[in-house]
């Protein structure tokens, strides 16, 4: 239909708009997986309405996005995922040869979690990484919200877990 | 040897010296000298995509075996397709494809005619190396056409590609990526493209079947009969898959010329109407308003007395654009010849003013194949791409190659292609809009504006738009006017005909018809019209028209393949018609509630598939047809109720002892029929009112599966196209019906409101389509809901 209504937020567009200008007119395929990231910074997941949304701003066939978003592993499409934190530890050869077994068992068993799952207060989510994270020379390794940390052990874990759990809790008390 | 001029290469396929042109793929030239190499994502038609790797081939100094459907050929190249090396690739090619596909044939629908069970049988190896678990992918339902077991996918790409490039609008796609690559819609969501079946002919395994036939028989058993589709003026070629003498599917056949090697949804899944419960299978006369079966011979010589009680003037002929090219020529020569004049096939047309000026019948002008090499196309009224498919591919494709499609429309159409200029307004307004592109067109030829069509002109002024689609014909080599189905049931047909003539004129450019039915032309030819006998001769008396017919009710009636409810533009007029007349005689396969109740004699007839006949299309070209399933009961093929009939009614020349002769005896007469359009456009002309203000304008061009008696009985069709019942306004207009909330939130459930027209009122759904002009409402004609209704364009009420 010629003019629809979209469900993107403010953000969301701004982004996309500010990535269009960037490619060619014909090519708005092009600012797709910045147009995802953008919905992945606000919603921590994809939902399929905003992929939808997506494809109607874009003016793609929807299928032309869904192709995309289950391809990169960065994008999450289950609702259980939009976790206000996403951990995601390396567990390919190298990481795995340095002991991320290890470090997964531990994240585990402190949030009382397993892999792919969000804990219950919506704190943590954490991630299934299926690929080698590129930073090898510093396995294991660990992703916190796009953020990398090397050379982790058990205490370093618990350290960068408490602090963000805690910086959102006191963030959430002083809005409170 | 080498061609001194470039054009061709020679190479070597296992020792056989071939020329090729150069650059052209190694699998291409190989099919054409019929070496067969062994593929499945590769498809004649599709883009070369090389993912299944099956087409492996050895090279002579290639470091490795090469796929032949994406190996250009070079001067000089030494193939094997079946040397060790080629051999070894594919069969290892085979036992990878085999990891994930599950073995289990005896329970697929595509058993018998898969093309990896093929291949495996060839290249397949007893064991596999692999003996982890197979991987399995969950089912989504698409729709009411096609059935999913996407397990068996081997992720081909051919169905995804076949959604872009041909269909034109994504559907199917590949979601996830490596071993969890998954080939589908992703969301759950039916198939809308009008074309979508042709999937299931492509997928190479039996990931992708017919629903409607799934399961219902194998491949072995089934008997293939070449035919022609039956719905619109294309003439696809099909093929008829019989089990036991009954249909069972409809696959596409390959015809270059006129539908490649695609088929509509329309065309594939009709034949369910076949075995509709209505179906006749006895001669039935109603004595006192009690139907009872009699024999043959009691119903025809009950049929023969009916017709020569009355004046011959007293009987109107009625017959279906989609009785055989045989039927309507022994109709009309019947009837003629017991000197009824009074004989129609244009049930949807009220507009007959120029029809004297027609040629000899409604053709497109060219051949199908070449509206692809046109570079600019006029469409008029036509929603070309549900009422014919085929012809809308070609257009795509003339599009794709840079053509210009601009359009004249009673409301804004979904095109699967860029489509230069919509030219959208009421249909009264429509008028006008091509009036004006008219006028432009004199301007830029300087061509005398013929006396006939100033007064369509004052007051006209014209502006920008209108004007760049005259002068985008007039610069284009190739161009042409195609009037549509909207145009042939519009209140004004004669003065669209008259101004798209003469924008073709101006403009030279071809004009032509995408007519109705499967043999509209040829309903013409075997001179089913009231003013022409067969092969274009002027009739001794002219008849009344289709319209007149019914506006003023005569005593008997001939009715052939007809619904007149659903089939004709007033229902409730062509019901009072024949509630009025002593004798309504319908020769038809079926006898619906309606016709039960209007008839006086029924004389069953062959369904589709079950006749043979001969179907001229809108090219002009001649089609025949074998019969391919047993008919029901004592129905009979209706060629052969006409031809006794005729001999009953001591008409002379009835001797005909197959549909061949009879075709042969018409073939002959009409060996001199050109296909040009001689329309006059010094014409008279229809005037119409403007749109009235105080009520809504119907616009009623016919449902997408509501055409004909067969494609109504299409179960699985009906199901995926429930817009076709529903009644449509902009968000305007039903912002104006106080159903504000609706237009606010389109999620809710469906609204029905009352819809009048006439006398009647009948509830229905209502769906709010921007596309739609102010003060108008799309209400499509042929369906059940419309079948009370008035005629397809007029004044309608709604209430919510
Ligand atoms: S569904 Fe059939 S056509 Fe589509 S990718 Fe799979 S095997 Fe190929
Ligand atoms: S294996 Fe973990 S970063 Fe490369
Ligand atoms: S047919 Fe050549 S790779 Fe599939």
């Amino acid at each position: 239909m010629a003019t629809t209504k979209t469900i993107l937020s403010k953000h969301e567009t701004d982004e996309i708009d500010r990535w269009l200008e960037r490619f060619p007119k014909d090519k708005a395929q092009s600012a797709l997986l910045a147009a995802l990231r953008a919905v992945m910074h606000e919603d921590h997941y994809l939902s399929t309405a905003k992929m939808d949304a997506v494809a109607d701003y874009l003016n793609l066939p929807k299928i032309a996005v869904y192709e995309v978003a289950s391809f990169y592993s960065m994008y999450e499409l289950d609702e259980k995922a939009a976790a206000k934190n996403t951990i995601a530890v390396c567990t390919n050869v190298s990481c795995m040869l340095n002991g991320s077994d290890g470090i997964v068992e531990h994240i585990e068993e402190k949030l009382g979690i397993k892999m792919g799952e969000t804990t219950a207060d919506g704190e943590f989510f954490f991630k299934v990484e299926e690929e080698c994270l590129a930073a090898c020379c510093g396995a294991p390794m660990m992703q916190l919200n796009h953020v990398y940390h090397e050379n982790l052990t058990n205490e370093k874990v618990d350290e960068l877990l408490d602090a963000v759990r805690s910086k959102r809790s006191l963030k959430d008390k002083e809005a409170s | 040897m080498s061609n001194s001029d470039n054009k061709f290469v020679t190479i070597t396929i296992n020792d056989k010296e071939i020329e090729a042109v150069p650059g052209s793929m190694l699998i291409d030239v190989a099919d054409k000298s019929d070496i067969h190499i062994p593929r499945f994502c590769y498809h004649k038609k599709l883009s070369v995509a090389a993912n299944c790797r099956m087409c492996l081939v050895d090279v002579e100094k290639a470091p490795k075996p090469l796929p032949a459907c994406a190996t250009p050929v070079n001067e000089g190249m030494v193939v094997w397709t079946r040397s060790e090396r080629a051999l070894t690739a594919q069969k290892d090619t085979m036992e990878f494809l085999l990891i994930n596909h599950p073995l289990d044939c005896p329970i697929c629908d595509q058993g018998g005619e898969c093309e990896l069970q093929d291949l495996s049988m060839e290249f397949g190896s007893g064991s596999s190396n692999f003996h982890e678990m197979k991987r399995v992918v969950v089912d989504k339902d698409i729709g009411e056409l096609v059935a999913t077991e996407m397990t068996r996918c081997i992720q081909c790409t051919r169905c995804v590609r076949f959604g872009e490039e041909i269909a034109g609008m994504r559907e199917m796609g590949a979601t996830g990526r490596g071993d969890r690559m998954e080939i589908g819609t992703f969301v759950e969501k039916s198939l809308d493209s009008e074309i979508s079946g042709n999937i299931i002919d492509i997928c190479p395994v039996g990931a992708l079947t017919a629903k409607p036939s799934r399961y219902h028989s194998r491949a072995w058993e089934m008997m293939q009969t070449p035919s022609i589709a039956s719905h619109d003026s294309v003439g696809s070629s099909v093929k008829l898959h019989t089990f036991k003498q009954k249909l069972v599917r409809v696959i596409a056949a390959e015809n270059e010329d006129i539908n490649e090697c695609w088929i509509s949804d329309r065309d594939r899944f009709s034949y369910q109407g076949v075995y509709a419960e209505d179906r006749v299978e006895k001669p039935m006369i109603k004595y006192n308003g009690i139907w009872k079966e009699v024999d043959w011979s009691t119903a025809l010589d009950r049929t023969v007395e009916n017709l020569t009680e009355v004046a011959a003037k007293d009987i109107a002929v009625l017959a279906s654009p989609r009785a055989t090219l045989e039927e309507l020529y022994l109709l009309q020569k019947s009837m003629r010849g017991i000197g009824v004049s009074n004989i129609d096939h244009r049930l949807r047309q009220i507009d007959f003013n120029d029809q004297e000026s027609a040629g000899a019948f409604p053709s497109l002008g060219m051949k199908i194949a070449e509206i692809e090499n046109l570079d600019s196309i006029l469409l008029v009224g036509s929603n070309v791409r549900k009422e014919q498919p085929m012809i809308n591919h070609r257009i795509r494709k003339a599009a794709l190659n840079g053509a210009k499609v601009m359009c004249v429309n009673p409301m804004e159409l979904d095109f699967n292609y860029e489509v230069d200029t919509q030219r959208v307004s009421n249909p009264v307004e429509m008028i006008n809009t091509l009036a004006i592109i008219a006028k432009a067109s004199y301007t830029l030829s300087k061509n005398k504006i013929p006396a006939g069509l100033k007064d369509l002109f004052t007051g006209v002024r014209v502006n920008k738009i209108d004007k760049a689609i005259a002068e985008n014909l007039m610069k284009s080599k190739k161009s042409a006017v195609f009037l549509g189905n909207i145009s042939k049931q519009h209140p004004g047909y004669s003065t669209l005909r008259a101004l798209s003539k003469a924008i073709a004129a101006n403009t030279k450019s071809t004009l032509g018809y995408l007519s109705e039915s499967a043999n509209s032309a040829g309903a013409w030819l075997a001179g089913v019209v009231p003013h022409k006998k067969e092969a274009d001769q002027v009739a001794d008396v002219i008849g009344k028209n289709a319209s007149e017919m019914l506006s003023r009710a005569k005593k008997v009636y001939v009715l052939l393949d007809l619904e007149l409810e659903r089939d004709s533009d007033n229902p409730q007029q062509a019901k009072a018609a024949m509630n009025q007349a002593d004798t309504v005689i319908a020769i038809t396969p079926y006898a619906n509630k309606s016709l039960l109740a209007l008839a006086d004699i029924i004389l069953p007839s062959a369904a589709y598939a079950e006749t043979s006949g001969t179907y001229v299309n809108t090219e002009g070209t001649w089609q025949s047809f074998k019969a391919a399933a047993k008919g029901s009961g004592e129905a009979r093929p209706a060629w052969k109720i006409l031809r006794v009939l005729g001999n009953k009614l001591d008409v002379k020349g009835f001797d005909y002892v197959s549909s061949k002769d009879v075709r042969n005896e018409l073939r002959e007469l009409c060996k001199d029929i050109n296909n040009e359009n001689s329309v006059s456009v010094e014409g008279i002309y229809t005037k119409l009112d403007d749109v009235p203000t105080q009520c809504l304008y119907r616009i009623g061009n016919v449902g997408e599966y509501s055409g004909d008696s067969l494609v109504r009985r299409a179960a699985a069709l009906q199901k995926s196209s429930p817009e076709q019942n529903a009644v449509q306004l902009n968000s305007k207009e039903i912002a104006l019906l106080g159903l504000k909330d609706l237009v606010d939130d389109n999620s809710k459930e469906v609204t029905t409101v009352e819809v009048k027209q006439g006398e009647v009122v009948v509830s229905m759904p209502l769906i709010i389509n921007d596309y739609i002009p102010d003060k108008c409402a799309l209400l499509a004609s042929g369906t059940q809901s419309s079948s009370l209704l008035g005629s397809a364009f007029g004044e309608i009420e709604i209430t919510a």
